[in-house]
């Protein structure tokens, strides 16, 4: 099936390829580009209208955290929190280039302060608190300030009552800055109780790619786990692991549906319902007596008082339906009512 | 805990404990060498002489046992301590057997029981870090590593008993934070604790696996550093040469530290413990805010004491 739709989307461009293919250099951009799964051709304008999803072929291209909020939030917008956090150097780090140069580079390039950007927006009419991965900023690697604004985004939806979407893209934990970047696995995940306190939901989306550190940290802590098509999901990549084990690793290797089968992931959402899903969820798990002055208590309790009325009424009725479910001939399930 | 021992011995004991250790980053190559040491006391060297009895559990009542990990209860001063720890093997059989220190999904959730179990009979919690990371496998990634990790780093934080955790050789990557989220960290004078191993980071930040003593110079994972950064509470001297010319000291000093971090701690309200010990982890990482000045800032510039 997909593979006539595909033919028929790109063959005019596919022959033109085709004949060019080993002297053409391989263009790889996110904008105005080419697929690099089934080689058709997009501009700028359609790759941003279909969420940096390719057309033809299902191929999920890498959002950056801006647009990623966009896409997610309402048209009226997001308000980010904490954009002014910026690396340090603690380490005073330098391998093929000083870290200092690689976070100004980074910056430069990508117009972004650190590899995640926070903050409160609407899915879907569902208020929330957002953090958001960009791999563009040096690999989405996580350092001091990825671990804080994490933590503080943690803190803030507990405080407000607001269920938390994290974003993960990223290759792990930032080598840059050492142990200190170690220590952000725990700092994220002990952050992420507050929300346990505070009895408001973690959804997770894993992106392209979700590995180290950050999978083995808050990433993989979500209450609802949900993973883009084809992002890989990893403690480690394939290519350490080949080069420990000598292991032949498949071609789907810690892929998204392959980590839906383990069992590592809720299910595999594509981008372009991404937001109805996450809305969705979240609007299910919302609990209105949350909302509003002066509420809260555990959930048990509130359910205790809310359905004392219906409960009483279920056990009137509960002799009638037992009737009815026994009696041949009548249909099961009927609402006593 | 070895009753033992003639007063000169003691005596040599409590000098190493009373005494700081060096800055050790003249020769950062040569700690990660003795961190790594064929003959360095592991794991099961340690619990076995500190604790008069130990009674080892196996497997994590979910797929398997891992060899990597060893975890159980042991007779420490006349009291329960949960003692966990990744194991290294000391000839080629063992190695394989302990598949070099590296644990999988199964190791770490060992570790969880054992900890659940220690939690709700209010033992105190040790663990001993000595890992080159968690098992890197097509395997272990099928049955949740990353998941096992994040899910041990949890437990560890909300445990109500009082925690210890001491990197007793080589700490790399989440393999050993899985193991390192604890109210006292310790950190054994020629041991070092980092993202990832200098081998590793070579390979990935120089794409040349031969840059690792370059790497180890960058990283600079030495006990002294990490006391300095904030990441460890306290540097536990090694006998003279490391810990490999004496296991009998290396476990008398290292012993002694333990007591005295489990002794503090359990003057300690357990709701105080936990808030310190989020707080303690909370404040690692130092910031730029351009618009606020410096962010936190953390760490020491005091050498550490003895």
């Amino acid at each position: 099936m997909s593979r006539v739709g595909r033919n028929i989307h790109v063959s005019v461009d596919r022959l033109r390829q085709l004949a060019h293919r080993d002297a053409r250099p391989r263009k790889i951009s996110a904008d105005a580009g080419t697929c690099p799964k089934c080689d058709s051709h997009y501009s700028a304008d359609e790759m941003h209208r279909n969420l940096r999803v390719c057309p033809a072929c299902g191929h999920h291209f890498a959002v950056t955290a801006r647009e990623r909020l966009e896409q997610l939030g309402e048209p009226g917008g997001y308000m980010e929190l904490w954009p002014e956090l910026r690396a340090a150097d603690p380490l005073q780090f330098t391998d093929l280039k000083p870290y200092t140069e690689r976070i100004a580079d980074a910056e430069k390039s990508t117009g972004l302060g650190e590899a995640i950007v926070c903050a409160e927006l609407e899915v879907r009419h569902v208020p929330a608190v957002a953090a958001i991965m960009d791999f563009s900023y040096m690999g989405g690697s996580m350092g001091a300030v990825v671990g804080e604004k994490l933590a503080r985004a943690c803190d803030h939806a507990a405080q407000k009552g607001l269920p938390l979407i994290v974003v993960a893209a990223s290759g792990g934990a930032r080598m840059q800055e050492g142990t200190l970047a170690l220590m952000q696995m725990a700092k994220t995940v002990i952050a992420l109780d507050a929300l346990a306190e505070a009895r408001v939901p973690v959804v997770v989306v894993l992106a392209h790619p979700t590995t180290g550190g950050v999978w083995a940290s808050f990433a993989s802590l979500g209450d609802i786990t949900y993973a883009e098509p084809g992002a890989l999901i990893a403690f480690s990549g394939p290519r350490v692991i080949e080069e420990t084990t000598r292991e032949v690793l498949p071609s789907d290797f810690g892929r998204a549906e392959r980590q839906l089968e383990n069992g590592q992931v809720d299910a595999v959402v594509d981008r372009r319902e991404l937001a109805e899903r996450i809305g969705r969820v979240l609007h299910i798990l919302r609990r209105p007596e949350l909302e509003g002055p002066g509420a809260a208590g555990s959930p048990a309790l509130q359910w205790a008082q809310d359905g004392a009325q219906r409960a009483a009424g279920a056990v009137q009725s509960l002799p009638r339906k037992v009737m009815d479910r026994i009696r041949p001939g009548s249909p099961d399930g009927e609402d006593p009512e | 805990m070895s009753e033992g021992g003639g007063g000169r011995f003691v005596r040599k004991v409590a000098e190493k404990v009373r005494r700081a250790p060096e800055a050790v980053d003249d020769d950062l190559w040569e700690s990660v060498q003795l961190a790594r040491h064929a003959e360095r006391p592991y794991t099961l060297d340690y619990i076995t002489r500190m604790c008069s009895d130990f009674e080892e559990v196996h497997g994590d009542r979910l797929y398997g046992d891992d060899h990597a990990m060893v975890a159980g209860f042991g007779r420490f001063h006349d009291r329960p301590v949960a003692f966990i720890g990744q194991q290294k093997g000391r000839d080629t059989n063992e190695r394989t057997f302990r598949n070099f220190g590296m644990a999988g999904p199964e190791g770490y959730r060992k570790a969880m029981r054992v900890m659940e179990i220690a939690n709700r009979l209010g033992i105190p919690v040790v663990t001993l870090i000595d890992t080159p990371g968690a098992f890197p496998g097509a395997s272990a990634e099928e049955r949740g590593q990353g998941g096992a990790i994040s899910r041990s780093i949890q437990m560890m934080w909300r445990l109500d008993v009082p925690t210890v955790a001491v990197i007793i050789g080589e700490g790399s990557s989440g393999g050993a934070l899985g193991l390192g989220v604890a109210d006292r960290v310790l950190m054994l004078e020629n041991s070092t604790y980092s993202v990832i191993s200098p081998e590793g980071a070579s390979a990935i930040l120089w794409r040349d696996a031969s840059k690792a003593r370059q790497a180890a110079q960058a990283f600079k994972p030495t006990a002294a550093n990490c006391y300095r950064w904030g990441v460890v509470d306290a540097v536990v001297p090694e006998p003279d040469g490391g810990a490999h010319t004496d296991h009998e000291q290396a476990a008398e000093i290292l012993d002694q530290y333990i007591y005295r971090a489990l002794t503090d701690l359990g003057a300690m309200p357990p709701v105080e413990r936990r808030r310190a010990r989020r707080e303690r982890f909370r404040k690692l990482g130092p910031l730029r805010d351009p618009e606020g000045g410096m962010g936190m800032a953390t760490g020491r510039e005091t050498p550490p004491p003895g």
